[in-house]
């Protein structure tokens, strides 16, 4: 780190290196972008998916859950629950909040109104639905 | 203290470690709560305890990111602070909206606060991280200019050196990239796409620049090494650090819905990740062995080498570990991202918080460094604290490998909670040893109230 190899050099690397990574950056995403219509299934993206995506932030649900692997590791990932447990089950389950059982994780009773629940299914159904390279690895999330 | 302005940092560095006490007990909380699932609930369900957790951490490193400039930047430029009164103003509005938005948290349903903040005007609530209802985005926003704008002013009257720019750079792209948290397009890879030009490139981009220019900072004040040496390692490892980082951020895109060449992208770049952190614990070493002074502040040169040791293995190595895309296939969302948080945002963003607060408190308040007797107790609480993050990283790295195992490797995989069930013993160890920790933050505030013979040399 001495001798010929000086400040002003370093300096020129860091600036020139920035900016070629960051626009290299730049031009990945952008052909994600490009990408994105065949593998996010936008075109399924209905209202009711939309409120849905609402309910699932404005109850912080990713507080506890994770989502296609992001988020909180204290209950299950719900990326996949609509092939794992199916449309009644969720319903039923939401529903059915806080279990009794003592001792045992608990999740909120959110009041959701039947109208919120369908709604909430078909966020997570929609989310099934994209193609995120095959993951998880198996139902269990 | 050469400019009386640079005083303004000791109100951030008293509120940095206020809210790392609270962020603490929420710690132990969400700990608990792990093993016994029932407690606080209702009145603390762990999603509100997680929010109030991670954002206090995020608001406190803030707090010490900024009274780390405001001390800094005086000295390195070369003049007093363009205005401490509006340092002085932000400050209390900062700590205001911190603490209502908290109290928003914990006092009301996370939905009914929504409603009642305006989150329907423009949505950006209920993602993690950036949870923060639209008033305290906005607050935040304003705060960082503020901030900006009067540290860019003194750098600009006064001395350029090459510290201040990193620092500059850093900052500035810390407030841009945090404009990405009100872009919440209904497509949730695309919401998941941008959430992470927030996240990813604070932590593992323009955060680091900070952090390197702390370092650098407290490594000049404490060994005396000339500054051209110094700031050239500065510069080597800053582009090491976004020419690997910005790419790397491709380790976020495997399983999201994005293009599987992400696979590549991140799993090369991000595998080069540690590099950075590798030559920071280098440069701290070899700088301290270099030294042409003794410093008596010897609690600031540990938390200066501890912090370029515990970045790169929680950083680094902990990230390394499962950041490989068919390794993160199988631990991706796991206590292994978990372990990994813990100890990288430890090693990095606290210790140089810490030591940034270990330099310049004693200065402000009249002396060189502490007392011996004060040095001994703040060398334990890193000690204490140090050893209990590697713990708590050790027992969740096991968990997370149990986790992996039982949930997604076997033959006859076991649901979620069958699987937390099984590992629970990790947890229960995790928590005690988070106590620890907590014991270890104690004696670090305790250390500033010991007095004694002052060291008086400088």
């Amino acid at each position: 780190m001495s001798g010929a190899f000086t400040k002003s050099m370093a300096r020129n690397i860091f600036y020139g290196g920035t900016v070629f990574f960051f626009l290299l950056f730049l031009a990945l995403s952008f052909d994600t972008h490009s990408q994105l219509p065949k593998r996010d299934m936008r075109a399924d993206i209905t209202p009711q998916v939309a409120e849905g995506k609402k309910l699932w932030e404005v109850n912080n649900c990713i507080g506890c859950h994770t989502l296609m692997g992001e988020g909180a590791y204290f209950a299950p990932e719900l990326g996949n629950v609509y092939k794992r447990r199916g449309p009644d089950f969720i319903k039923a389950w939401i529903a059915a909040q806080p279990t009794k059982e003592p001792g045992r994780r608990k999740m909120p009773d959110f009041n959701f109104s039947d109208e919120q629940l369908d709604a909430i299914v078909a966020f997570l159904k929609y989310v099934d639905s994209i193609n995120d390279a095959n993951w998880p690895p198996n139902d269990e999330g | 203290m050469q400019y009386k302005s640079q005083a303004v940092a000791k109100l951030y560095f008293i509120a940095a470690i206020g809210l790392f006490a609270g962020q603490i007990l929420f710690g132990l909380t969400l700990g608990l709560q792990y093993v016994m699932g029932d407690f606080l609930f209702p009145e603390i369900p762990f999603n509100v305890a997680r929010m109030v957790h991670t954002n206090l951490l995020i608001v406190w490193l803030l707090f010490g990111f900024m009274g780390g400039a405001y001390y800094m930047i005086p000295e390195e430029a070369e003049t007093e602070l363009a205005s401490p009164k509006l340092a002085l103003a932000m400050f209390w509005i900062f700590l205001v909206a911190g603490a209502a938005t908290v109290l928003g948290y914990l006092l009301v349903p996370y939905a009914t606060l929504a409603e009642m903040t305006g989150n329907g005007l423009l949505e950006t609530m209920g993602r993690e991280f950036l949870e923060q209802p639209l008033p305290t985005k906005l607050g935040i926003v304003v705060v960082a200019l503020a901030f900006l704008f009067n540290i860019t002013l003194t750098v600009l009257k006064g001395k350029k050196t090459a510290i201040s720019i990193v620092l500059l750079i850093g900052l500035w792209g810390l407030a841009v990239f945090f404009l990405f948290s009100f872009y919440n397009p209904t497509n949730i890879v695309i919401d998941k796409f941008f959430w992470w030009w927030t996240v990813h490139l604070w932590v593992e981009g323009v955060w680091e620049l900070i952090l390197g220019s702390f370092l650098a900072f407290v490594l000049i004040k404490t060994t005396g090494v000339d500054r051209e040496v110094i700031e050239k390692w500065l510069y080597v490892i800053v582009t090491l650090t976004l020419i690997t980082g910005i790419i790397g951020t491709g380790h976020h895109y495997y399983w999201i819905g994005t293009p599987e060449y992400w696979q590549w992208w991140g799993s090369i770049f991000s595998a080069l990740e540690p590099i950075p952190f590798f030559a920071m614990t280098v440069f701290a070493f070899t700088m301290v062995n270099r030294r042409r002074r003794e410093h008596p502040n010897k609690a600031a040169v540990l938390w200066a080498l501890g912090t370029g040791v515990m970045a790169f293995l929680g950083a680094g190595v902990w990230g390394f570990l499962h950041t490989l895309a068919p390794v993160n296939y199988y631990t991706h969302g796991t206590q292994i991202t978990a372990a990994h948080g813990h100890m990288a945002f430890y090693g990095a963003y606290v210790m140089v918080v810490l030591m940034m607060i270990s330099y310049a408190m004693p200065i402000m308040r009249g002396r060189a460094a502490n007392s011996n007797k004060s040095q001994v107790l703040e060398m334990w609480s890193f000690w204490l604290m140090t050893v209990a993050i590697v713990f708590i990283t050790l027992f969740l790295t096991a968990a997370g490998i149990l986790q992996v195992w039982l949930q997604r490797a076997s033959d006859t995989p076991l649901s979620f909670m069958d699987a937390q069930d099984k590992i629970a013993i990790f947890y229960w160890m995790r928590e005690w040893t988070g106590v620890v920790f907590l014991i270890g933050l104690l004696a670090y505030i305790i250390s500033f109230f010991i007095g004694g013979k002052e060291e008086q040399t400088a």
